[in-house]
C-alpha cells in the first residue's frame, strides 16, 4: 500500500529497437525509507532469463546503473553481447540493468514526494539488489551520475564486489572549481523545470550530443518513458539532487562514496569519451587518483554519450574476461607493469654527467640559432647543471610533486634541454607533444595527456590559449605584460629560475629533491598519429636510461663524442650520454629547411664526430650541398657516424649524404615512439641486399638488448600466431627490451593489444610488444619490413604486405612514390597502386596508359587500378609515413564510381 | 556423371555464349543437342530448330536428354514486358515442365547478375538472391523471376543450379565488342563518371568452361546460384579502352560531359539504340549503371563449389581479340 498516490506506475516497454522484451523485469521492492512508502516497483532488464534458456550457468552479474536522462535502454547492447557470449560458449555474465527510481519504466513519484537523494538512490539499489537475491561475484557498472550511484553501492557491499566500472562519470566537485557552464545553466531555479521537466530540452540535448548522431529509432528507444512531462519528473528530481555546494542534502553521500573509494580495492575500469560538456577529462584523473589501479581508456572522439559511440560491450567484456584468467581480483596484476624490476638503479639516471660534471667548465651544449641574442650560444656544463638546478628547484617551489605532469611546448636547444632534466630530476613528468603532430592532433594529445603546467614559447602557449588546453601557464621567455595576461602565462621561465635560486639558497637540487627511482614515470611521448589519433607512450626513467644506454652501445657515443642533434627524441639525450651537443640552425617543424651549410656549422661547433637526422633534413642538406665552401666541406668530413631516424630513407640519398660526408657511416636505425631503437643497418649493408629476394625493407639487425620475433598472420591477415624467429615467416614483429615503453597512457585496450601474445614468454623481466609493423626475418637474422599490421591486404589469393609491391612499382622511372591498397572485403580484396607521378599529376583519378602498364608490369601481384594522385597523404611529423588507411577508403570510393577528389 | 554417356541439351546455342558452350560440351564428350530458331554454326551438334516457347520444340530437344543447359532468353533492349516475360520465365517454366517430363535429371540455368542487382555499387559481394521487385528493368525482372523459378524447381529428382557469367566477351562477340567498337570507330563512345568504376567482366571461354564445370558439379552444388567473372576486376575506362585497342580503335577520351554521366541511363539508351534483335544485349539503365558504378565479386565460392578456375586472363583474352581482330 503506498502511503503516497504514485504518479506513474511500473510498467515494461514496448518493442524498441535493440531490446529484446525477454529481458524486461517488473520487481516490487520494499522502499529504503519505509516512512515514504512500503515498496516501489522497478523495471529492470535482467539477461538471467535468456541464460537459463541457454543453459548458461552465470559468473557473475554485472550490474548496470544508468544516468539521467537516460534508462536501462542505454546498456542493451551489454545486454545483448554477454548473452551472445555465453551462447558462443564464453563466460556468461548476468546483465541486471535497472531503471532508477522515478526514471525510465520503473515507478514515477508523485509531486509531493519528497527528492530522492543520492543517498536514498543507493540504499534503494541495495534493495532492490536484496530482493534480486544477487549472490557471488557482482562486477557494478555506472554511467553519469549513475557511476555514483553504483560505486555507492559497490562501497555498501564489500562482499559481493568483484570490480566497478564506469562510463563517464563523476564523484568529486572541488568548490575551487567551477561547476561546467552547461550544467550551472540547467541548475539555475529558473531554468531547471522547464528544461528539464516541461519541455524535452534537457532529454533532447543529451540525446543529441551523440556523434555520429543516434538513428532515429535510437532516439525513440531512448525518449519511450519520458513522453510526458509527469515521466519527466525523475530528470528534474535527478539534476536538482545534483551536490553542487557544501549544503546541499546530498553533498554528505557524495563525499562517502569519493572518500571510500580510497580504500576501495576492487579492480576498476573507466571508459570514457573526452568530448563530453560536463564530465570532462579533470574528472577521469580524480577517479584515477582515488583508484590507483584503475585501468583507463580514453576514446579518442568520443563524449558523453560513449555508450552508443564506441563498442563498450565489448571492452567491459573483453576486461572482466582479463578478471577472470587472473582468477579474481587477488591474483590479478595492477595497472602498474607487472614487471620483476628492481628498484634500485643499476645504470646511471639520466641526469648523471650533469652531476659530475658541475663544476666542468667544458662545453655541454651549442645552440647555432638560439631564439634570443644572434650567433651561437654555448653552454658549459657547470651552467647547464646550474640551470638544471634552478628550474627544478623553481618547479618545487611552484608545488610541482613527483608525478606530476608538465607539457613541454619548447623548440629543441638550451632551454627545452634544460626543462626537460630539470623536470625528470624532481620527478615530474615530462610530457613530450611536439609540432610534428600538427596543431589537432597535438591539441588533443595535451588534452589527453592532462598536464598540471606548460611550459611553452609563445606559439605554443596561444595554441593551448586558444584551444583551451588545461594547464597553468610559464612562459619559457619573459613576455610583455599585456601578452603574458593573454595567454595566461602568469609566470615566465625566469620567474621559475628566480623562485629556484631562493629555494636552493646556495644548495644543489639532489638535497632538495628525493632522487625519482627506475619504475618512476619519467615521460610521455606522441606516436606520430599515421594510423589513426596519436597515442600517448609512457617512459619510466629506468626506460628513459636504457634507451640512452642503447644508443651509447650502438654508436659508441659517450663523454667527448660530439652530436648533431637534428631529430628530436635523441638530441634531447645528448646530456645524459654526456656528450657535447649541438642543434643546428633549422626550424625544427619542418626539417627540411636543414641547408648543408648550416649542418657544417654545426659539425664544427662541437668537433662532432655522429650526426643524428631525420630523412627530411638529409634531403634538405643533400640538396644544398653546392653552397658549401671548401672550410665547410673539410669540416663535413669529421662526421664519423650519421643516423637517419624516424622513417625509412631512400638508398639513393644515403648515397648522396655519404658522398658528403666521405668518412662517415651511414645508419638507418628502426624505431618508432614505443621503442625508438630496435635495429640497425648501415647503407653499406643495405647495398648488399638490394638484389635479395626478399619483400620490403631491409632494417637489419636487432640491436644487442633487443628480443625480436614474429607472430605469423593467420589467413585473414592477422597476427594470431605463438611467436617464432624463424627466417622467411611473415609476420607482426613484436620485441622485448629493456628500453621499450611502460605502457600507452589512458589507452589500456591498445595497451592490452600491444601486450597479448602466445607461446614464448618474453625475456625476464621484461615484456612483449606488438610493434604493428609487418615483416620478416631472412637467413642472416636481418629484418624486413613489409608494412603496417593494419594496412595488410587479404586477396582471394591469401595475404599481401604493401611494402614489397610498393617498392617495386616505385622502381618505375614514371613514379616518384607509391602505395598499395587494398578495397573491399577482406579475403576477397582487390589490390590498387595509387602512386605520385614523375612529373605530378595535374588531378586525381585513372593513371594514364603509359604508367598504368609500368606499374602492372613491375608489380609482383595483379593490380585491379593504378590511381595517380599530386600528393599522398602522410603523417606530419615525418612527411613519410603514408596513411594507407585512408587512402584504402579513399581509392574505394573512386573505384566505386564515386566523386574523384583528392585523397 | 560419366559425361561421355550422356546427351546433354543447350537453348540459346545460336548466341555467343551459346556457341561457346556448345564447343566446350563436346570437347569433354558428351553429345550435345542444341534447341534455338536459327542453325547453332558448331560442328558436331544436333540441331533442333524452334522456340522455347514452343512446348513441342522442346519436347523434340528433350528427347533422350539426360541434362540441359538453359541459356535462351530475350536480351534485347527495347520490346514490350510481354515479350521479356513470355520468352524469358514462360521459356524457362516451358523447358523445366517437359524436362521433368523428359526425366532430365540435371539442369544448369544461365541466369545474370542483373537479377541481384538494385543499382548500387557491387564491391566484392557473394551472388545475393535474384529480387524481381527490385530488378531494374524488363530482362532483368524477368531473369530475376526465372531464376527463382528454376532453383524452386530444384529437388532430389531435378538438380537445378544457376550461373550468373558478369559481363562476357571475347572474339566473336556480335554484341557488347561489336557495338563498343563500332562506337569508338564512330567517335562516339560515351564513358559516365569518371572511367574509374572497377567493374568485372568475363572472357567467353571463361563463362563457358564455368558452365560446363556447373554441369559436372550441379550433384553437388545445385539449389543455388553463382556469379562467374574473370575475377580481375577493372576500371571500366580501362577495359573499354583495351577493348578498343585490341579492336585496332582509338579508345575513346574519357572526359564526359557532366550532363550525360547525369543522364546516364538515356544517354547510353540513345546511344546504343540500334537495330534491335532478339539476342541484344541489355542495354537499357542497369547497363549504364553498370558503366558508372562498381561491379565486382566475390568469386571464392564459385571457384571451390564449382571446382573451377578461369584459364584466360584478361590480357590474354584481349590479345586473343587482338589476332582475332587482325584475321578478321
Amino acid at each position: 500500500m503506498s502511503r503516497h498516490r504514485s504518479a506513474g506506475p511500473a510498467a515494461t516497454p514496448h518493442v524498441l529497437d535493440g531490446l529484446d522484451p525477454a529481458w524486461s523485469r517488473l520487481i516490487e521492492v520494499p522502499d529504503a525509507y519505509e516512512e515514504r512508502r512500503e515498496s516501489n516497483t522497478w523495471h529492470v532488464l535482467d539477461s538471467l532469463g535468456r541464460l537459463e534458456e541457454l543453459g548458461a550457468q552465470p559468473v557473475g552479474t554485472i550490474l548496470c546503473v544508468h544516468g539521467n536522462p537516460t534508462w536501462s535502454y542505454l546498456w542493451r547492447r551489454l545486454v545483448a553481447a554477454s548473452t551472445e557470449q555465453a551462447r558462443a560458449g564464453g563466460a556468461a555474465w548476468r546483465v541486471v540493468a535497472v531503471d532508477q527510481l522515478g526514471m525510465g519504466f520503473s515507478q514515477h513519484d508523485s509531486g509531493s514526494d519528497p527528492l530522492r537523494t543520492l543517498e536514498d538512490r543507493v540504499a534503494d539499489l541495495g534493495r532492490l539488489t536484496d530482493a534480486l537475491g544477487l549472490t557471488g561475484r557482482v562486477v557494478t557498472l555506472g554511467h553519469d551520475w549513475g557511476g555514483v550511484v553504483s560505486l555507492g553501492w559497490a562501497l555498501d557491499h564489500p562482499d559481493l564486489l568483484a570490480g566497478v566500472a564506469v562510463l563517464n562519470t563523476a564523484v568529486h566537485q572541488p568548490e575551487t572549481d567551477p561547476i561546467p557552464a552547461p550544467l550551472r545553466l540547467t541548475l539555475q531555479g529558473p531554468v531547471l523545470g522547464p528544461a528539464t521537466q516541461a519541455t524535452r530540452a534537457f532529454l533532447e540535448t543529451t540525446l543529441s550530443l551523440a556523434d555520429p548522431p543516434l538513428r532515429p529509432e535510437v532516439r525513440e528507444g531512448f525518449r519511450a518513458p519520458y513522453r510526458s512531462a509527469d515521466r519527466r519528473r525523475g530528470i528534474r528530481g535527478f539534476v536538482a539532487d545534483i551536490p553542487v555546494e557544501e549544503t546541499h542534502p546530498s553533498r554528505t553521500e557524495l563525499d562517502r562514496i569519493a572518500e571510500g573509494l580510497r580504500d576501495l580495492a576492487a579492480p576498476a575500469l573507466a571508459l570514457w569519451g573526452p568530448r563530453d560538456p560536463i564530465f570532462s577529462d579533470r574528472y577521469l584523473d580524480d577517479l584515477a587518483d582515488r583508484l590507483p589501479q584503475l585501468d583507463v581508456h580514453r576514446f579518442e572522439g568520443a563524449g558523453h554519450m560513449i555508450a552508443e559511440e564506441v563498442d563498450y560491450a565489448s571492452a567491459v567484456l573483453t576486461w572482466l574476461g582479463d578478471l577472470e584468467e587472473a582468477h579474481g581480483p587477488e591474483a590479478r596484476p595492477t595497472a602498474e607493469p607487472a614487471v620483476a624490476e628492481p628498484a634500485a638503479w643499476t645504470t646511471p639516471p639520466l641526469w648523471h654527467h650533469l652531476e659530475s660534471q658541475r663544476a666542468s667548465r667544458t662545453t655541454a651544449l651549442v645552440e647555432m640559432a638560439p631564439p634570443v641574442g644572434t650567433g651561437p650560444r654555448t653552454v658549459s656544463w657547470r651552467a647547464l647543471a646550474r640551470r638544471v638546478d634552478e628550474i627544478g628547484a623553481g618547479l618545487l617551489a611552484l608545488g610541482v610533486r613527483p608525478g606530476d605532469r608538465i607539457s613541454l611546448l619548447v623548440p629543441p636547444g638550451a632551454d627545452l634541454t634544460a626543462i626537460l632534466y630539470a623536470c625528470l630530476r624532481v620527478g615530474a613528468v615530462a610530457v613530450v607533444a611536439d609540432a610534428g603532430l600538427g596543431v589537432r592532433g597535438l591539441t588533443r594529445a595535451v588534452r589527453g595527456a592532462r598536464p598540471t603546467l606548460v611550459i611553452g614559447a609563445v606559439p605554443g602557449l596561444s595554441a593551448a590559449r586558444a584551444l583551451g588546453w588545461p594547464g597553468e601557464r610559464i612562459a619559457v621567455a619573459p613576455l610583455p605584460r599585456a601578452l603574458a595576461r593573454t595567454l595566461g602565462a602568469r609566470r615566465s621561465l625566469r620567474d621559475v629560475t628566480a623562485l629556484g635560486a631562493q629555494r636552493l639558497a646556495g644548495r644543489t637540487l639532489a638535497e632538495l629533491a628525493p632522487t625519482p627511482g627506475p619504475r618512476d614515470t619519467a615521460a610521455v611521448l606522441f606516436t606520430s598519429g599515421s594510423t589513426g589519433p596519436a597515442k600517448g607512450v609512457v617512459y619510466t626513467h629506468g626506460q628513459l636510461a636504457a634507451v640512452r644506454d642503447a644508443l651509447a652501445a650502438t654508436y659508441g657515443i659517450g663523454p667527448d663524442s660530439g652530436l648533431v642533434a637534428g631529430f628530436a627524441p635523441f638530441a634531447l639525450l645528448g646530456p645524459a650520454l654526456g656528450a657535447r651537443s649541438v642543434t643546428p640552425d633549422m626550424d625544427v617543424t619542418s626539417p627540411g629547411t636543414l641547408t648543408a651549410r648550416a649542418t657544417a656549422a654545426a659539425v664544427d661547433a662541437v668537433g662532432a664526430a655522429t650526426m643524428f637526422l631525420s630523412p627530411a633534413a638529409i634531403a634538405g642538406v643533400v640538396a644544398t650541398a653546392d653552397a658549401l665552401t671548401p672550410a665547410e666541406r673539410d669540416a663535413l668530413t669529421r662526421v664519423g657516424t650519421f643516423l637517419s631516424a624516424g622513417a625509412p630513407v631512400p638508398l639513393d640519398l644515403l648515397t648522396a649524404a655519404e658522398a658528403l660526408m666521405p668518412n662517415a657511416e651511414a645508419h638507418t636505425p628502426y624505431g618508432m615512439t614505443e621503442g625508438l631503437l630496435l635495429t640497425d643497418v648501415s647503407a653499406d649493408e643495405i647495398r648488399a641486399v638490394a638484389h635479395a629476394a626478399d619483400s620490403g625493407v631491409c632494417v637489419g639487425r636487432p640491436i644487442a638488448p633487443v628480443s625480436l620475433r614474429l607472430s605469423p598472420l593467420d589467413e585473414q591477415g592477422r597476427a594470431t600466431g605463438a611467436l617464432v624467429g624463424d627466417p622467411g615467416v611473415t609476420g607482426e614483429i613484436v620485441v622485448a627490451a629493456p628500453h621499450l615503453k611502460d605502457r600507452y597512457d589512458k589507452l589500456w585496450l591498445t595497451e592490452r593489444a600491444s601486450r597479448r601474445t602466445t607461446g614464448e614468454p618474453a625475456p625476464e623481466g621484461l615484456r612483449w610488444h606488438r610493434t604493428g609493423d609487418v615483416g620478416h626475418l631472412d637467413d642472416g637474422g636481418r629484418v624486413w619490413i613489409e608494412g603496417r599490421l593494419a594496412h595488410v591486404i587479404v586477396t582471394a589469393d591469401g595475404v599481401l604486405t604493401p611494402v614489397g609491391p610498393e617498392s617495386a612499382v616505385a622502381g618505375s622511372p614514371l613514379v616518384a612514390r607509391a602505395a598499395v591498397v587494398g578495397i573491399g572485403p577482406v579475403g576477397t580484396q582487390q589490390v590498387v597502386a595509387v602512386v605520385e607521378t614523375v612529373p605530378g599529376a595535374r588531378r586525381p583519378g585513372l593513371a594514364p596508359e603509359g604508367v598504368a602498364d609500368d606499374v602492372r608490369a613491375r608489380c609482383p601481384v595483379p593490380l585491379a587500378a593504378v590511381l595517380v594522385v599530386r600528393e599522398l597523404p602522410t603523417d606530419v611529423r615525418h612527411n613519410s609515413k603514408i596513411d594507407r588507411g585512408m587512402l584504402s577508403g579513399w581509392a574505394a570510393g573512386v573505384l566505386a564510381g564515386g566523386r574523384v577528389t583528392a585523397p | 556423371m560419366t559425361a561421355e554417356s550422356t546427351t546433354v541439351l543447350v537453348t540459346g546455342a545460336s548466341g555467343f555464349l551459346g556457341r561457346a558452350v556448345v564447343r566446350e560440351l563436346l570437347a569433354q564428350g558428351p553429345a550435345v543437342r542444341t534447341l534455338q530458331r536459327r542453325p547453332s554454326g558448331v560442328e558436331g551438334a544436333t540441331d533442333v530448330l524452334g522456340s522455347v516457347t514452343d512446348p513441342g520444340a522442346v519436347a523434340r530437344a528433350l528427347e533422350g536428354a539426360d541434362a540441359v543447359v538453359h541459356l535462351a532468353a530475350k536480351v534485347s533492349l527495347a520490346g514490350e514486358a510481354a515479350d521479356f516475360e513470355r520468352v524469358n520465365v514462360g521459356g524457362t517454366r516451358t523447358l523445366l515442365d517437359a524436362a521433368v517430363a523428359a526425366g532430365v535429371r540435371r539442369v544448369v540455368h544461365v541466369s545474370s547478375p542483373s537479377v541481384a542487382h538494385h543499382g548500387s555499387s557491387i564491391t566484392g559481394d557473394d551472388a545475393a538472391p535474384a529480387d524481381p521487385a527490385r530488378a531494374r528493368g524488363d530482362y532483368a525482372r524477368t531473369k530475376a523471376a526465372a531464376e527463382l523459378l528454376a532453383l524452386g524447381r530444384d529437388g532430389d529428382d531435378l538438380h537445378v543450379v544457376a550461373v550468373r557469367p558478369h559481363l562476357v566477351w571475347g572474339p566473336g562477340d556480335t554484341q557488347l565488342v561489336a557495338r563498343i567498337v563500332a562506337r569508338a570507330r564512330a567517335g562516339r563512345l560515351p564513358l559516365l563518371g569518371h572511367g574509374a568504376a572497377l567493374i568485372d567482366s568475363t572472357y567467353v571461354d571463361n563463362a563457358a568452361s564455368a558452365i560446363a564445370a556447373a554441369l559436372a558439379a550441379v550433384d553437388d552444388v545445385h539449389g543455388r546460384a553463382y556469379v562467374v567473372t574473370n575475377g580481375e576486376p577493372r576500371p571500366v575506362a580501362e577495359l573499354l579502352a583495351g577493348i578498343c585497342r585490341a579492336s585496332g580503335v582509338e579508345p575513346p577520351r574519357w572526359r564526359v560531359p557532366a550532363a550525360l554521366a547525369r543522364g546516364a541511363g538515356a544517354a547510353v539508351e540513345a546511344l546504343w539504340r540500334v537495330r534491335p534483335g532478339d539476342d541484344e544485349p541489355p542495354m537499357t539503365r542497369f547497363l549504364a549503371e553498370q558503366l558508372s558504378t562498381a561491379h565486382w565479386f566475390d568469386q571464392r565460392r564459385t571457384r571451390e563449389y564449382l571446382r573451377w578456375q578461369p584459364a584466360v586472363s584478361i590480357d590474354e583474352g584481349l590479345r586473343r581479340l587482338a589476332a582475332h581482330s587482325a584475321s578478321a
